[in-house]
């Protein structure tokens, strides 16, 4: 955890002021796992979550659940989903679990600034999803 | 060949599996740890091997080589032996002959068989690393899904202990909007304040230091009802 934290140290700031100021606030989430939560004004109900694996860094943030899809547009948000998915910036779509997911892969020894790009850019596209995404939900 | 994705999504489908569920079996995967640990040190002792093998095979080629020549050279001077009428010395020379014919025989099997060695070791060698890659990648697959799941479970946990619930989509995109909307109406607001209490504020300040047409309305009232009224009392005089 400590090499993790060192890794990001400046993370929220950085973030911050490439959103122009807006506040952020970054937290580590007791657990088994190295997870950071990060949390940007305005954005609260869309937390981003950082973890690190031997390999990589991901950047999640999640979306909505398997019991949110309206039944009868599952394969149709499926199809969109796999559609948009290589035009998104930087992000991907994926599951985990139940869980539908936005999130970003970078190398495990990645610069505290592509981070913050990272996390930006997934910001900005799970707001996008969350709007273009809605007809496909409950 | 079934790939290390396919494999993957065999295991992460398997049971439509829940959150908090292992994704991977950790004991399997520290025995495939293992595995692979040995599989690694396997190849490293068969390139020592592969090294050894092959001095041998650059050693028995340099020895058929000076064999060759000895043979050459005795074969010639049992000839001059020979032209000498030194028959008996020239028996001697033949035997020696057919002594280095013997060990040039038996240099030229075991570089043969060292030949084929290194073929052998070379080939184990490339096999043994494309399983490790393999190997490798599938670990590193196993790993990532398993710390993917992981690390959901701990903010379920952490979202969970805190009392509140992961948000829905909807719920979550209309408080973002929602949110963009007060901030928008507030900023508006404070505009507007701005201006209104703004220019307010400085005609009070003015209105203090007795400057402008609001400063001393009472006074000016006050003269203008006494005009009126002297007027009045004039007209009601004559």
């Amino acid at each position: 955890m400590n090499h993790v934290q060192k890794q990001i140290e400046g993370l929220d700031a950085l973030v911050s002021s490439r959103l122009g100021g807006v506040s952020t606030s970054m937290q580590p989430v007791p657990g088994d796992m190295p997870v950071i939560q990060i949390v940007v004004d305005g954005y609260e109900s869309l937390p981003i979550y950082l973890t690190f694996s031997d390999a990589q860094c991901l950047c999640i943030c999640y979306l909505w659940t398997e019991d949110e899809v309206v039944a009868e547009r599952r394969g149709a948000l499926m199809e969109a989903l796999l559609d948009l998915n290589i035009s998104v910036p930087l992000s991907s779509f994926g599951r985990i679990g139940r869980h539908y997911v936005l999130f970003g892969a970078l190398a495990r020894d990645s610069a505290v600034t592509d981070i913050a790009q990272d996390v930006v850019a997934l910001l900005d596209n799970a707001v996008d999803a969350l709007d273009a995404f809605a007809d496909y939900l409950r | 060949m079934s790939s290390v994705f396919t494999k993957m999504l065999t295991l992460v489908r398997g049971s439509a599996r829940e959150i908090g569920e292992s994704v991977v079996d950790a004991n399997a995967t520290r025995i495939y740890e293992q595995e692979v640990h040995e599989a690694r040190n396997a190849v490293a002792t068969a390139k020592q091997e592969l090294t050894v093998v092959m001095a041998k095979a650059t050693q028995t080629a340099r020895e058929i080589e000076r064999l060759k020549k000895e043979i050459t050279r005795y074969e010639q001077l049992a000839v001059e032996a020979l032209g000498k009428q030194e028959e008996a010395l020239a028996e001697e020379v033949a035997g020696k002959v057919g002594e280095l014919e013997a060990e040039l025989d038996e240099q030229t099997r075991a570089h043969a068989d060292f030949t084929v060695n290194v073929a052998n070791l070379k080939d184990l060698i490339r096999n043994a690393e494309a399983r490790l890659r393999e190997h490798d990648r599938e670990l590193a697959v196993a790993r990532t899904t398993e710390s993917v799941y992981k690390a959901t479970m701990t903010i379920s946990g952490a979202v969970g202990a805190s009392g509140s619930k992961l948000m829905s989509a909807k719920e979550s995109l209309e408080r973002i909007k929602q949110r963009h909307a007060d901030m928008a109406d507030r900023m508006a607001a404070a505009d507007e304040l701005d201006q209104e209490f703004g220019h307010r504020a400085l005609d009070k300040k003015l209105a203090a230091a007795g400057i402008g047409d609001t400063s001393d309305r009472k006074a000016q009232a006050l003269s203008r009802i006494r005009q009126q009224h002297a007027a009045r009392a004039g007209k009601e005089g004559t």
